[in-house]
């Protein structure tokens, strides 16, 4: 449709309902990235109001994905309405057009946060993350809270006190955890791109399950303030999209300093979005012998990496196989690690200031006791019990300090890596997505579905995933690219080359 | 490491949790097993190296010592469990 005819037809009633028609029409195709949509706006053949119905008609009929623990829905259409107003005003910001979702672990005033968690059910936040803030000053219109593993604790979702979030490709399949339900919202078509957090992989590994792009910048780049802690180390907000440009922009947006979190590098934030298109030099890459070696890789997962390896060679990249002796010692560096903030950090929820208190204490100490223990899930519990076991006074050097200096060892190695190669090239996963139920019996087994991700948050650097292709069941394949700390904008670059235009 | 059934008490005290039986030798159990497989860290040599225990490249984060912008106190009690509109309540604490 031309913009002229646009402009008489708005002028007439019968115009107005024809037009809401082909809203409605055109709102049925799939968008993949905010500048097919922000274009079709332009063009006079979309607006935020069909486009948030469209979404919220797509949370609808896919309930039984059960990733949405909270849909915006009167909220969401005011935001398109208010937002459709600027953008005929002209004065829209950068992210109109964009409908997100966020981590049931990210503060947004006036909305509940739970953790997916029973001891914060009903929570309500008192302030707005930055990271948010970010977004919705560039008008973006948050359509739902997602549901994660309880307190971001988990690898396949199926720890959320609100039922298991299923995968859209296979009902029957996790989506990935902790951030599924970010994964699946984008994966299902429920919005454009979700903000999740990534401690251990939990936005990387899930987007490897469901076929979308995660991304983990590096530490310190977003503010977390807002963002609930689970390990504070490790911890960083990350990004689920379609396309590497909704990606790249979004980052962009919400990175940088912030006065709230001490923690945040103030480096300056580069205009990632418009640095897709620079002709990149011959990159070196290394691909670690011992990810490709691993006894758990699955032969189609290897195959599809071998694959993409080749293309990269043919392109004229370089690809060498390094060692890497540490990486089976990185995962239960991690979890000693995390376990050990982690056990700190949930010592807050103690029935008095926030949260669930539970009717059955009779004193303050049997209140704690009761209210922890009847508000947390399995595996916090079990995370708990491991992080104070580590930091107590007769193991702390054996197991935490230990841990500690390992992670030392680990960073000089990978940094030492990265000072010879661009980019570090494995697997995201060792399998595609597993059955719902087929890792509950042993956390260990649950545990080794981060050997790959946890590397980027053991030294703090960033990393992506990308789809790779399929298995022989239709499942979706993750490809992860690390890169150096603060070298985003290399690697969002060099991940777009590795997608099919 | 084993994690026997008083030494699981004493954990779960100091993390203020509370487990039944059936739930404690599951715990045990579960905690047993993953100390056992932290454990291959031993064959790391570590001799020397110092600890990591920052990863934030950020020197001092200083700002300017003024008051500023903190929860009034009707949002700081609006999710408390238990509150007389001034102050957090607690069981007793003192007999």
């Amino acid at each position: 449709m031309q913009q002229g005819e646009v402009q008489i037809f708005t002028g007439s009633p019968l115009g107005v309902l024809f037009l809401w028609h082909v809203f409605n029409f055109l709102a049925l195709k799939k968008f993949n990235n905010l500048t097919e949509i922000q274009s079709e706006i332009s063009a006079g053949a979309l607006n935020c109001e069909a486009l948030v119905k469209y979404y919220l008609k797509n949370i609808e009929q896919q309930k039984e994905l059960n990733a949405f623990l909270e849909v915006y829905q009167e909220e969401a259409l005011q935001e398109a309405n208010r937002i459709d107003q600027k953008l005929k005003d002209g004065t829209a910001g950068r992210l109109a057009g964009m409908v997100v979702a966020l981590k049931d672990v990210l503060c947004h005033e006036g909305h509940e946060l739970s953790c997916s968690s029973k001891m914060l059910k009903g929570f309500q936040s008192q302030f707005t993350a930055p990271a948010v803030q970010r977004l919705l000053a560039e008008d973006a219109i948050v359509i739902g809270r997602v549901a994660c593993d309880e307190f971001a604790m988990g690898s396949s979702n199926e720890n959320s006190a609100f039922g298991p979030v299923r995968n859209a490709a296979d009902l029957n399949k996790v989506p990935g955890g902790s951030s599924g339900g970010s994964a699946v919202a984008v994966q299902a078509d429920c919005c454009l791109l979700s903000l999740g957090s990534d401690t251990g992989g939990s936005v990387r590994q899930p987007a490897a399950f469901t076929g979308t792009i995660g991304f983990k910048p590096t530490y310190s780049r977003i503010s977390r303030y807002g963002l609930v802690a689970y390990a504070s180390s490790f911890d960083t907000i990350g990004i689920i999209s379609r396309s590497i440009e909704d990606n790249a922009l979004v980052l962009e947006i919400i990175a940088g300093y912030e006065e709230q979190d001490s923690t945040v590098s103030r480096e300056e934030v580069p205009a990632y979005s418009t640095q897709l298109l620079e002709e990149g030099r011959v990159k070196k890459i290394g691909l670690i012998r011992e990810t490709m070696e691993s006894e758990g890789l699955n032969e189609e997962v290897k195959a599809k990496t071998l694959e993409k390896i080749d293309a990269l060679k043919a392109q004229g990249h370089q690809v060498e196989t390094v060692e890497f002796s540490l990486l089976d010692y990185i995962l239960p560096t991690y979890y000693i690690l995390t376990t050990a903030e982690a056990s700190s950090n949930l010592s807050r929820y103690d029935g008095v200031k926030f949260g669930y208190r539970s009717p059955n204490g009779t004193d303050l100490e049997s209140m704690y006791k009761k209210s922890r223990s009847e508000g947390f899930g399995e595996e916090v519990k079990r995370r708990i019990m491991l992080g104070t076991f580590v930091l107590s006074a007769s193991y702390y050097d054996a197991y935490y300090t230990k841990a500690q200096k390992v992670r030392r060892l680990v960073k000089d190695q990978v940094d030492q890596l990265l000072s010879e190669f661009d980019f570090l090239l494995m697997p995201t996963t060792p399998t595609t997505a597993f059955a719902i139920g087929e890792h509950s019996e042993d956390p260990l087994e649950m545990y080794l579905a981060d050997i790959y991700t946890v590397l980027a948050n053991v030294c703090g650097l960033p990393a992506i995933s990308i789809p790779n292709g399929e298995d022989k069941d239709g499942m979706p394949i993750g490809l992860q690219i690390v890169g150096g700390a603060f070298k985003e904008a290399d690697l969002y670059a060099f991940s777009k080359k590795l997608l099919p235009a | 490491m084993n994690i026997n059934e008083e030494s699981l008490k004493k954990l779960a005290h100091l993390a203020r949790l509370d487990f039944d039986a059936s739930a404690s030798e599951k715990m045990a159990k579960d905690l047993s097993g993953i100390l056992d497989w932290v454990e291959q860290l031993n064959e790391v040599d570590t001799e020397g190296v110092k600890p990591l225990t920052n990863m934030s490249q950020e020197i001092n984060a200083y700002r300017e010592d003024v008051v500023g912008n903190h929860l009034e106190r009707e949002k700081g009690l609006k999710n408390a469990p238990d509150q007389d509109g001034e102050f957090f309540r607690v069981p007793k604490v003192l007999d």
